[in-house]
């Protein structure tokens, strides 16, 4: 009976899983509770923009996310399936940008894009030439990244977003560093990678200029704020 | 274009030779640390080349061992920092593949060049002609021992701001092994007797590291990384 049931839910388009969903997620760090109770889905075609006071664990969740750290407790489901059952294709469709942006100084900013699509598996729509040129870093491309200031180094990073085919974006304050075209750039981009089916998950304080973005607060039971 | 299977190997691989070789000096310090010590022993000891035969191979091997332990902290820490390590951490590919891409790399980067270096440190320290084969096999494959074994220490105290020290108490019991049967190779050879068996232990250990310590590194990895 229970495999009628199943079969029949594979064929109704409405109960379809969501990308991603997280059932009560717990996490503490040094004996001290950061958050619990976490609930949340993210559907394809959503912005989720994670608010919260600073110490609220917004990285924190976005590497839970990730699977970079483990939870207490709690469930991080990829349409439907653990995320440790389907690691491999759950990682295969994510690009995470975090507060580091992961660029080697010695390196170009060609040769930092050359090994970031190397070292993850996957096909691209662009060249490392066509996504240098659309975060406007055309002409940098054989400095070396010391040479570049921060906001262009987060324009690094960005660039690797544009050349992926991950469905999943986490974007840890994506727009730190980042001047006034840039963001406007960059919002433009989620714009038309959740219309093309992706989604979006980003922690920052700032409000975005987009029609729907779906706001999941933090509370911050940390210990300072718990006084 | 794209090759179906992507391990990760080269691509980190390449990516630390590319980064050594943009700090040729950094890359440089151990082999200058062996090259200047070994300099220091015909004035600290004795000019004598009869006394100083005695103790070269054990020399070298000791030097060697420290030059690379000095390299060794170096290894993830950079990564750690700038937020690659998390991002390799998230990559949908297998964790100790990449992982034993960089160690190879430092092997190339340190290893091998204190290998190729060392016949001119046999000179000076006037080794018979006789140990300098087993001298340059020993050290090529020992080498890559430590370069594999210093990586699980590497990673378990990647975290730690003065990994250092400890990084040195974790490994040294490890390097113990190679370390006498590296020196018993070349001693083996100087006594005119058949060096290929202690040669070949070395070979099991590089074996046993190839498979063991890629996997400890990406344990300990995941275990370090959550600060």
């Amino acid at each position: 009976m229970p495999d009628i049931q199943k079969s029949l839910a594979r064929e109704d388009p409405l109960s379809q899983p969501p990308l991603v969903s997280v059932e009560n997620l717990a996490f503490e760090r040094d004996d001290t509770c950061l958050f619990e109770n976490i609930d949340l889905t993210v559907n394809a075609g959503d912005i989720l923009q994670i608010e919260g006071p600073n110490g609220s664990g917004k990285t924190t969740l976005l590497r839970l996310l990730t699977t970079a750290l483990e939870p207490r407790s709690g469930f991080i489901r990829y349409r439907g399936q653990s995320v440790t059952a389907c690691r491999h294709e759950y990682l295969s469709d994510l690009l995470y940008v975090g507060h580091q942006p992961a660029v080697k100084l010695t390196l170009t900013a060609e040769e930092n894009l050359r090994w970031m699509v190397a070292a993850s598996a996957g096909s691209n729509n662009l060249s490392i030439q066509e996504a240098l040129q659309l975060v406007g870093l055309s002409g940098y491309t054989d400095l070396p990244c010391y040479a570049l200031s921060a906001g262009q180094h987060r324009r690094v990073a960005l660039a690797r977003l544009l050349m992926g085919q991950a469905k999943l974006w986490y974007l840890d304050e994506p727009f730190t560093a980042i001047d006034k075209q840039g963001v406007a750039f960059l919002e433009s981009c989620l714009q038309r990678h959740v219309d093309a089916g992706g989604a979006v998950v980003l922690s920052t304080h700032q409000d975005l200029a987009l029609g729907a973005v779906r706001k999941y607060k933090l509370e911050g039971q940390g210990r300072g704020l718990r006084s | 274009m794209t090759r179906q299977f992507n391990s990760g190997f080269s691509a980190w691989l390449k990516r630390d030779l590319v980064l050594a070789y943009r700090r040729r000096g950094d890359a440089a310090g151990p082999l200058l640390f062996f090259v200047m010590v070994s300099t220091l022993i015909p004035l600290g000891l004795t000019p004598e080349s009869a006394r100083l035969a005695d103790v070269a191979a054990g020399m070298i091997w000791v030097m060697a061992l420290l030059a690379t332990l000095l390299s060794m902290d170096a290894l993830f820490a950079d990564d750690h920092r700038d937020g690659s390590l998390e991002q390799l951490l998230i990559s949908p590919q297998l964790l100790p593949m990449p992982i034993l891409g960089k160690m190879t790399a430092h092997w190339f980067i340190t290893g091998l060049p204190l290998t190729l270096a060392s016949p001119l440190l046999g000179l000076m320290l006037s080794l018979p002609a006789a140990g300098f084969v087993p001298m340059l096999c020993s050290l090529a494959v020992g080498t890559a021992c430590l370069s594999l074994i210093g990586g699980v220490g590497a990673a378990l105290t990647v975290s730690l701001r003065k990994g250092g020290l400890l990084l040195s108490l974790l490994v040294m019991p490890l390097y113990m092994p190679v370390i006498i049967f590296g020196s018993a190779t070349v001693g083996y050879a100087l006594d005119g007797l058949n060096w290929l068996p202690p040669l070949a232990a070395l070979g099991a250990m590089l074996a046993a590291s190839v498979a063991l310590c890629p996997l400890a590194a990406a344990g300990a990895l995941r275990i370090t990384s959550v600060n």
